[in-house]
């Protein structure tokens, strides 16, 4: 039952997405591919999964770089959380992505694990997907062919599982510049053991004339089967000056995208996870209207 | 060059290689022509096993063979309780299971395989067929008819019933002004030493001698009973520990693996190798606590403690592990005195199997459950009087005391000064600025709380005759050699087994202060039963207190005779002969010295000895101490706790320890510091959890979570110094008492920064979400007070 090691698997090392693209068509299901693999390496360890081969991302330079352009920032899957925190372009352009990135697990995780490794698992309480969510960000997709741009409100389906192709390999995710008069923040509860989030909440607000809330983008994470925008707090927000009645009542929506059904586990109950989701909520707005002044 | 002196913070001389991946442990232990072994485990926590199937894992590339329980059974015996209490029921305990299991985490079946990873695939494809069985994980609810029974020979599942009795306290309770009742869990934990547990034995057939690599705290003991349960003769048995990444008591059994390699190297005459896994060491690897406690503290309104009384339902998991039944037992009922006068106590404790991991002793064992439970009491008595805690604790003190004091359990505390240990922690730490910040934060939303916790602990286990009565299977004394080489050079042997405490260096303290050699002269070695005659190994902070002054004695012994050679040399009186600063000198002839070394050297060289004189210098010495020693302190402890989210941050830690005298302060405050973080961690965060299947639902450490570095405030120690007379260094022991003291600390913290909702008692963990919980009930039971009232009115 409990072993340290994993199954056999084969190793490959890819120079191109194409290629990456076409071992992956070439595994069938039974290929991973290799982006950090402080998920999927454990899973291994585990024997919960047992890929037939292991398609190593690090060799493909297409997959790396953050770059500062006119309109954003573009940032390769392969980007480690560390890189993310410590890039000045990041900070400056994204501080709500650089501010996520730190608080994600610990140092030895955040030099090995990747963005893109992180949305493209989906993991329910992971803490990038709702903050590329409340970014707007597109995710720019690869294949043995041609690419696709997927905005990330159509990027995350379901528990672990995206709208990537089975051969399709995230190549970078892109930011857009953030308006002027924009506040972010990003705050979660951790589970104490695992530090992932049992729940957390991005905000991005961006204030107009007068403090009227312009355009609110709220994403949650850790409640839910995978990362969800509330776009219902969003609505309640935008065209009103934040008082804290407002942010209160907002916040108690977010979550209604959910139906109910909150996340149940050894750590919290669903009823707590809702209760912590409003509160984290209001914090997390609040904090962002806070930045944006 | 330098010595060192007793009470100086010497360096650890064994960081060095440890923290540079030098140090060598059982994992790192290659042998040629080595094998890997690998354990099938029951994914079921009770069921009969059908049939069990190896044809598909022994055809395996790399595969040498695949064993069963049936295939080894006569070779390996059953498990041993080496605690025996009066009708105590002890049930067989195979190593390999072989027609039931009754925990998650059994062996059924054992591959070897020419590397670690082949015999990981083969046991996966090892197939079993179980007929599943109903599973009781709570020890309350096994005792209930019609709850699952584990063993035939132990009736609704008890393995005993223990008592003890001082005073009476239903008539206490009949005259007391106040009686208040409890229910107190004390919620089970998984150890988690850095190092799981992991065996390489090797057999030389031709010798009949077998070797046995373990990371273990009691090589010595682990050889006995290897020796007793198997038949394999003791003198042909060697067992070494190497260095050992940590215990904190779960090494200190012997354990089914060491026996399943041993007897597979005899039987396949190659070299095994088992390393455990950290899900497998969370199954595999004896669990800690797990009481469930009705209590009851009766007294009056002046504060006056009269009684306390408690039934306890010990939790000890699917067997009986080696010292199982003495820790929930004697190491939790003689304690529950406390620092106070209690004239009437009473304690029953029923010991249960359940289908879980087997319990044992953990970091404090047994004491750290019936220090919580008295804490946690007397502050539940003093809000019930609505006294202050600290005045309640001050008014039931036990007055200071030098030469021995008899408690009602029975006990001899050796020495003691409660008031005065708590009387220094509360120099440092100001209660009435506190309780005025508590106030104000009170008023802006924030709760604050304070929590004390004054604790006693019994260590250096132990003198050997108490020991025996009680029910201890070996004797508990330690012994020492010192050996003195030619060129002046020491090594010292001891029988204690250090798995992170420090003793390469604290040992080498007292070698260097009182040879006045060099502490780069003196090497401390351990944990090879080939080298040290015998020992008891490390636990029960007594690695100082017994083995120290083991080492005392050898000390004494070596420079007596040091002395006479000495005096011979210098032709003089051994009662004219001083010894200062490494060098022996002639009172009124100070310019004629010999320093040590060149006795060590006279020694041997044998040339002018004194008459009948034998050659050499070493020396042997055993120790049983007269009385345990009985370390005390108060720890004071802040928390803050967020109203809306229940998240509850220890924000200041004082910690006073009366630990007698300090070799080392720095290894003092690393073990005081350390022990804290544990009984934070249990306070607030760890705890194991099982479905009503047997599962262990927290059974990694993504859902276990261990204390770190962020969980935990920078913490003030201090010390004062109440010396024991039980050994002539004056040294209590001082690995258990942070964790022993913070747990109760901690949660009486909390439940004072909740009082004034009515909130008198919560239960350990503290997760966010049960103290949220505890809010909002409070609050609605406020608010229907209120509502009831204004319809009253």
């Amino acid at each position: 039952m409990v072993t340290m090691t994993s199954a056999p698997f084969e190793y490959e090392k890819p120079e191109s997405v194409a290629e990456a693209s076409r071992l992956l068509s070439k595994y069938g299901g039974n290929g991973k591919l290799l982006a950090g693999g402080h998920s999927l390496v454990p899973l291994m360890k585990l024997r919960l999964a047992s890929p037939d081969a292991l398609i190593d991302l690090s060799g493909i330079n297409d997959l790396k770089g953050i770059k500062s352009t006119a309109n954003g920032l573009s940032i390769g899957s392969m980007t480690t959380y560390h890189e993310l925190e410590s890039s000045s372009d990041v900070q400056s352009g994204a501080p709500l992505l650089a501010d996520a990135a730190s608080q994600v697990a610990d140092t030895q995780v955040r030099n090995f694990g990747t963005i893109g490794g992180a949305v493209s698992h989906s993991d329910p309480a992971s803490d990038l997907p709702p903050v590329v969510l409340a970014l707007d960000a597109t995710m720019v997709t690869g294949s043995q062919r041609s690419g696709r741009e997927i905005p990330a409100d159509r990027f995350f389906k379901d528990f672990l599982t995206t709208a990537l192709r089975p051969n399709e390999v995230l190549v970078r995710i892109d930011i857009p510049k953030l308006p002027a008069n924009t506040g972010t923040a990003y705050v979660k509860m951790a589970n104490k053991a695992s530090h992932y989030a049992l729940v957390g909440v991005a905000a991005v607000i961006t204030l107009g004339a007068g403090g009227v809330c312009e355009r609110a983008r709220v994403a949650l994470t850790g409640a839910g089967p995978h990362a969800v925008r509330a776009r219902r707090a969003e609505r309640i927000l935008e065209g009103k000056v934040l008082a804290g009645n407002v942010i209160r009542n907002a916040s108690k929506r977010v979550g209604a995208e959910l139906d109910g059904m909150f996340n149940e586990d050894v750590h919290a109950s669903a009823e707590y996870r809702e209760a912590m989701t409003q509160v984290y909520a209001e914090r997390a707005i609040t904090a962002a209207v806070a930045n944006a002044g | 060059m330098t010595t060192a002196k007793l009470g100086e913070a010497v360096r650890r001389i064994e960081d060095d290689r440890l923290i540079t991946g030098r140090g060598k442990y059982v994992d790192d232990v290659k042998l040629a022509g080595m094998l890997h072994l690998a354990l099938v485990r029951s994914p079921h926590a009770h069921a009969t096993i059908k049939n069990i199937d190896v044809s598909a894992a022994a055809a395996v590339p790399g595969v040498e063979t695949v064993f069963t329980g049936a295939d080894l059974q006569e070779q390996m015996g059953s498990l041993p309780a080496g605690w025996v209490l009066e009708d105590m029921v002890a049930p067989d305990h195979p190593p390999i299971a072989f027609e039931k299991v009754r925990v998650v985490g059994d062996a059924v079946a054992a591959v070897v395989a020419d590397s670690a990873a082949a015999a990981a695939d083969a046991a996966q494809l090892v197939d079993v067929t179980y007929d599943v069985l109903p599973a009781v994980v709570d020890a309350e609810k096994a005792t209930q008819s019609g709850a699952p029974q584990l063993h035939e020979d132990a009736k609704n599942n008890v393995a005993f019933n223990w008592d003890v009795h001082g005073g009476d306290y239903s008539e206490a309770a009949k005259s007391a002004e106040v009686v208040v009742k409890q229910r107190i869990i004390n919620q089970r934990l998984i150890p988690n030493p850095m190092e799981t547990r992991g065996v390489v034995a090797d057999y030389d057939i031709g010798s009949d001698h077998l070797t046995v690599y373990s990371s273990t705290q009691i090589p010595h003991l682990m050889r006995l009973l290897f020796s007793l349960v198997t038949g394999h003769p003791e003198h042909k048995l060697r067992v070494i520990a190497p260095d050992v990444g940590g215990g904190f008591g779960c090494k200190l059994y012997l354990y089914a693996e060491e026996i399943i390699a041993g007897i597979i190297a005899k039987n396949l005459g190659r070299p095994i190798k088992w390393t455990e896994g950290r899900q497998e060491n969370y199954v595999a690897t004896t669990h800690g606590r797990d009481h469930i406690a009705d209590v009851e503290i009766c007294g009056n309104k002046d504060g006056t403690i009269t009684g306390l009384k408690a039934h306890i339902y010990a939790n000890l998991g699917a067997y009986l592990s080696t010292f199982a039944p003495g820790i929930p037992t004697v190491l939790f009922g003689l304690m529950l005195s406390g620092q106070y006068k209690i004239p009437n106590i009473s304690c029953d404790v029923t010991g249960v199997f359940t289908n879980t991991t087997p319990v044992d002793a953990y970091r404090g064992a047994g004491r750290p459950e019936a220090t919580y439970l008295v804490e946690r009491m007397v502050d539940r008595f003093a809000q019930e009087i609505g006294r202050d805690p600290v005045v309640v604790r001050r008014k039931n003190f036990l007055a200071p005391f030098k030469n021995g004091k008899e408690v009602a359990t029975g006990v001899n505390y050796d020495s003691g000064n409660y008031r005065g240990v708590l009387n220094k922690a509360l120099e440092i730490f100001d209660v009435k600025e506190f309780r005025d910040q508590q106030r104000a934060a009170r008023r802006e939303g924030k709760l604050l709380g304070v929590g004390f916790s004054t604790y006693i602990e019994i260590c250096g286990m132990a003198p050997s005759a108490v020991a025996a009565a009680l029910g201890a299977g070996a004797g508990l004394w330690e012994s020492s050699t010192v050996r003195v080489h030619p060129t002046g050079k020491v090594t010292v042997l001891t029988g204690t087994s250090p798995h992170g405490q420090g003793h390469e260096t604290s040992f080498a303290q007292i070698v260097s202060s009182t040879l006045g050699v060099p502490m780069e002269d003196v090497d401390v070695l351990h944990g090879d039963t080939d080298r040290q005659q015998f020992g008891t190994g490390t636990f029960g902070s007594r690695s100082l207190a017994v083995g120290g002054q083991a080492l005392m004695m050898s000390l004494r012994k070596v420079m007596d005779k040091a002395t006479k050679i000495a005096a011979h040399e210098l032709d003089a009186d051994p009662k004219m002969v001083q010894f200062a600063d490494g060098v022996f000198r002639l009172e009124d002839i100070p310019e004629k010295e010999l320093p040590f070394g060149d006795v060590a050297l006279a020694a041997h060289s044998a040339v002018n000895l004194p008459p009948r004189m034998e050659p050499g210098l070493e020396e042997t010495s055993f120790f049983d101490p007269e009385n345990f020693t009985w370390p005390f302190g108060a720890h004071i402890c802040v928390v803050e706790i967020d109203e809306a989210t229940g998240e509850t941050k220890v924000a200041k830690y004082v910690a006073v320890d009366d630990i007698g005298n300090v070799i080392n302060p720095m290894i003092v405050d690393g073990m005081v510091h350390g022990g804290i973080a544990q009984g934070i961690g249990q306070a607030l965060q760890e705890g194991a959890v099982y479905d009503d299947d047997g599962q262990l639902l927290t059974g990694s450490m993504l859902d276990y979570a261990v204390p770190t570095a962020e969980d935990v405030p920078s913490f003030i120690t201090d010390r004062t110094v109440t010396p024991t007379k039980v050994n002539e260094l004056g040294a209590k022991g001082a690995g258990e008492a942070g964790t022993i003291a913070s747990s109760p600390a901690v949660i009486n913290a909390v439940v004072d920064a909740l009082k004034h909702l009515g909130v008198n008692h919560i239960d350990m963990p503290l997760r966010s979400e049960s103290v949220w919980r505890t809010i909002q009930d409070a609050k609605e039971a406020q608010r229907a007070k209120r509502s009831a009232a204004r319809k009253g009115s």
